[in-house]
């Protein structure tokens, strides 16, 4: 095998998939830095598990990167200042639901690094996990889970870096793999080393090749002796990036239901998160800023921005001069999973990864369904949407629960292609959240 | 100042192709063979075939008028529908009886099931063989091209040494029902279709594949039998009628082999010449056990049930 063959590999299963329009207008644009805005509010709960505990109060001196809530139990995460300045006080944090609560600071617009970040040392594999727990890092793609809880070594052979980024819209990977390559390569062969990893995959979709081109480059410089580190290219269609499928994609494994990578002995992080967490063990800046691609229909000039963490998405939309019209819909996330905001004083979160304004009217009307199959075929769990929607309208909780509709991961997939616009992934979720409450 | 929003679900994009749209296509591909048929048979099938499509419409719209209903004719299926009827009837039928036809296949099959993919059978097919059963002399009377003579019968019926060549029949110059003669035409428009992917292709290909086989393994004029007769109409627009047909892959191969081996016993052994409307109608009613047969199993659930 040639070098180009050893480190550029096929793609060993492919798993349906529906093809989305790409819409990438932002692929080739520089990162914008965004500067301090007058004010932050950074919510305690960014990620799935307990709130962080805060430890600062109201008139506390803080820099970009100090620590400010304590992770208080295993599944957690800690989180830090993203902006320098002065503690405004503890509030009610609204959008992120009953009793969530968010750290108010008011910058000084300096962006002062606190002055006692350090490179933080490691030197065997528990401290992979320490890292990522003290950097702050959750899952940057969009679910939020605490990084460090599935970094544990035991088992693992293969660590799969997504770089799919299959949502439409959305560059912020894409950018990462151009423009801090470097973080992305170092951070792999350190995961690499210390977990005493078999094979790293570095999974892109081909609608990047760019991006190929330049990781490529990169693997072919630093590569070792056995090629451990793979690239490879990912048909472009949706939902490649889902954990289950680009695992399988990558591998040919199977994540049976209810079950996690690790049992399949993967790890699977996104690709900002392994350079995010390379810049945190080399300088000791954790997670503070998240790159956003700001785009969508109602978008004037997509670009893509990095955001301090706990930035008011009003003060985004001041700093780019987006203007639009009542009724818009804002999303955080893509337009195929992101979640609508109810107003504009949301904040961008560590796991946010775009804001997309939508304008209204893409909203069909609904007919009947004409059974044409299509959810079904589009569907990546393989479940069969357009029964469960029967099955729910007429009330049946044992069928739709036979149907499976807990394996569903609300990708979207069925709702986009179904010609009679029915609100098929929706009703999948009320029908879920039904079966839990059932459950209690 | 409080923005207003919209707050929606998502997905928040879709894709482009509506119910209507995909109906659209259908008439589209089904135009050229009704054209010619149009061209073959005379100004009557012309007629013929508009009053099938607006009887259809004119039924389903009174149905959902009288019983306060949301109106469906938008989506064109009723179109489809009456255009499908009529392009299965020969070119003299009485416009009375086509009437009946079309109402039966909206009426009857279709709304009183509930409407558009709650129907078990297809309205078209269906409705055929009504008008088949009541009024077989007339829907037994077939035409020769452009003469408007009576033909002695069709090619499917004929004895041996009045068969036409192969290549007429291909191009569609003989008599039969006014859609159904021009196996090209009707290969171009479900080319069309696949294209645009609105049918999947596995139905018609092992439809008329399983056709082609066993006619050829015992012995019979494969030309003739596949070129004359329903069968391309049927393979390509009817039995990949989405509401009658499965959903799982399997279950389409399953299904189309099922009507091509049907249509043979039918032609073979049965007292009909025609076979392809009773062997998709048989085929339909097979569909929901085909569908539980051949349903998936969720991704991943194999393993689980390896390890247990
Ligand atoms: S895609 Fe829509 S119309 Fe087609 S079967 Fe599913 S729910 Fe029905
Ligand atoms: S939202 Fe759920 S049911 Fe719909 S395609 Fe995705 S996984 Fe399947």
């Amino acid at each position: 095998m040639s070098v180009k063959e050893r480190i550029l590999r096929p793609v060993k299963r492919i798993h349906g998939g529906t093809p989305l329009p790409h819409l990438k207008h932002t692929a080739e644009q520089e990162t914008v830095i965004m500067p301090a805005p007058a004010r932050v509010r950074i919510p305690l709960s960014q990620h799935i598990g307990a709130p962080a505990n805060p430890i600062v109060k109201k008139g506390d001196q803080v820099y970009v990167g100090t620590l400010i809530g304590e992770a208080p139990s295993f599944v957690s995460a800690m989180i830090h200042s993203s902006v320098s300045g002065t503690v405004a006080g503890i509030e009610d944090y609204a959008p992120g639901g009953v009793g969530a609560k968010c750290i108010v600071i008011d910058s000084d617009g300096e962006m002062t690094p606190d002055p006692d970040l350090k490179p933080f040392p490691v030197k065997k594999a528990e401290d992979i996990a320490q890292a990522a727990r003290a950097c702050g890092l959750v899952g940057l793609g969009g679910a939020g889970f605490p990084t460090h809880v599935k970094l544990k070594p035991d088992g693992i052979d293969t660590l799969v870096v997504n770089a799919a980024e299959c949502e439409p819209f959305l560059t912020g990977d894409y950018r990462e793999c151009m423009e801090r390559y470097d973080d992305v390569i170092n951070g792999v062969y350190l995961l690499k080393k210390y977990l005493d990893l078999k094979q790293v995959i570095i999974c892109v979709e081909n609608n990047k090749p760019k991006a190929i081109e330049q990781l490529y480059q990169i693997a072919t410089d630093y590569r070792d002796a056995d090629d451990t580190v793979k690239l490879m290219k990912l048909p472009s269609s949706y939902p490649q990036g889902a954990e289950k499928v680009i695992i399988y994609s990558a591998t040919g494994r199977i994540v049976p239901p209810g079950k996690l990578p690790a049992d399949v002995g993967c790890i699977v992080m996104n690709i900002t998160s392994v350079s995010t967490l390379y810049r945190f063990i080399a300088t000791g800046m954790p997670l503070v800023a998240k790159r956003i691609t700001l785009d969508g229909t109602a978008v004037k000039e997509p670009k893509n921005i990095l955001v301090p963490i706990g930035t008011p998405i009003r003060d985004l939309l001041d700093f780019t001069g987006e203007d639009f019209a009542e009724g818009a819909r804002v999303l955080m996330g893509g337009p195929m999973m992101g979640n609508p905001v109810a107003d504009l004083d949301s904040v961008v979160e560590k796991r946010n990864n775009g804001i997309l304004i939508m304008t209204e009217a893409q909203s069909k009307q609904q007919t009947a369904c004409i059974r044409c199959g299509r959810c079904a075929r589009a569907c990546p769990m393989r479940l069969f949407p357009s029964k469960v929607e029967a099955a729910y309208l007429s009330g049946l909780s044992d069928r739709y629960n036979e149907l499976n509709v807990m394996y569903c991961m609300e990708c979207g997939s069925c709702s986009y292609v179904c010609p009679a616009k029915r609100p098929l992934t929706q009703v999948m979720r009320v029908a879920k959240s039904e079966l839990r409450r059932k459950k209690k | 100042m409080k923005e207003m929003l919209s707050v929606t679900s998502s997905p928040h994009i879709r894709h482009i192709d509506t119910t209507r749209g995909i109906m659209g296509d259908v008439i589209i591909a089904l135009c050229p063979a009704a054209v010619y048929g149009c061209i073959l048979f005379g100004w009557y099938a012309a007629v013929l075939l508009a009053v099938c499509i607006l009887s259809c419409v004119g039924a389903e719209y009174l149905w959902n008028l009288l019983l306060k209903k949301p109106q469906t004719v938008g989506d064109l299926s009723a179109v489809v529908t009456g255009l499908l009827l009529g392009m299965n009837l020969p070119a003299k039928l009485p416009v009375w009886m086509a009437v009946i036809g079309s109402v039966v296949a909206i009426i009857v099959v279709k709304q009183m099931f509930g409407g558009i993919g709650h129907n078990f059978v297809n309205p078209a097919i269906a409705a055929r063989i009504v008008l088949m059963v009541s009024f077989p002399s007339f829907m037994t009377k077939f035409y020769e091209p452009f003469s408007g003579v009576v033909a002695s019968a069709t090619p499917l019926a004929a004895t041996a040494d009045v068969v036409p060549s192969v290549r007429y029949l291909f191009f569609g110059m003989h008599s039969g029902c006014i859609g159904e003669t021009s196996a090209f035409l009707l290969l171009l428009g479900g080319l069309y279709l696949i294209l645009r992917r609105v049918i999947n292709p596995f139905v018609p290909i092992c439809f008329i594949g399983a056709f082609a086989l066993i006619t050829w393994a015992t012995g019979g004029n494969v030309g003739t039998q596949l070129f004359s007769g329903g069968l391309f109409l049927g393979a390509i627009f009817m039995a990949t009628d989405y509401t009658t047909s499965p959903s799982t892959p399997i279950g389409t191969i399953l299904f189309g082999i099922g009507c091509g081996l049907l249509t043979f016993v039918i032609r073979r052994f049965g007292s009909l010449p025609e076979g392809v409307s009773y062997s998709i109608i048989l085929m339909n009613i097979l569909v929901p056990h085909i569908d539980r047969l051949t349903a998936f199993k969720p991704f991943g659930a194999k393993e689980v049930a390896k390890n247990e």
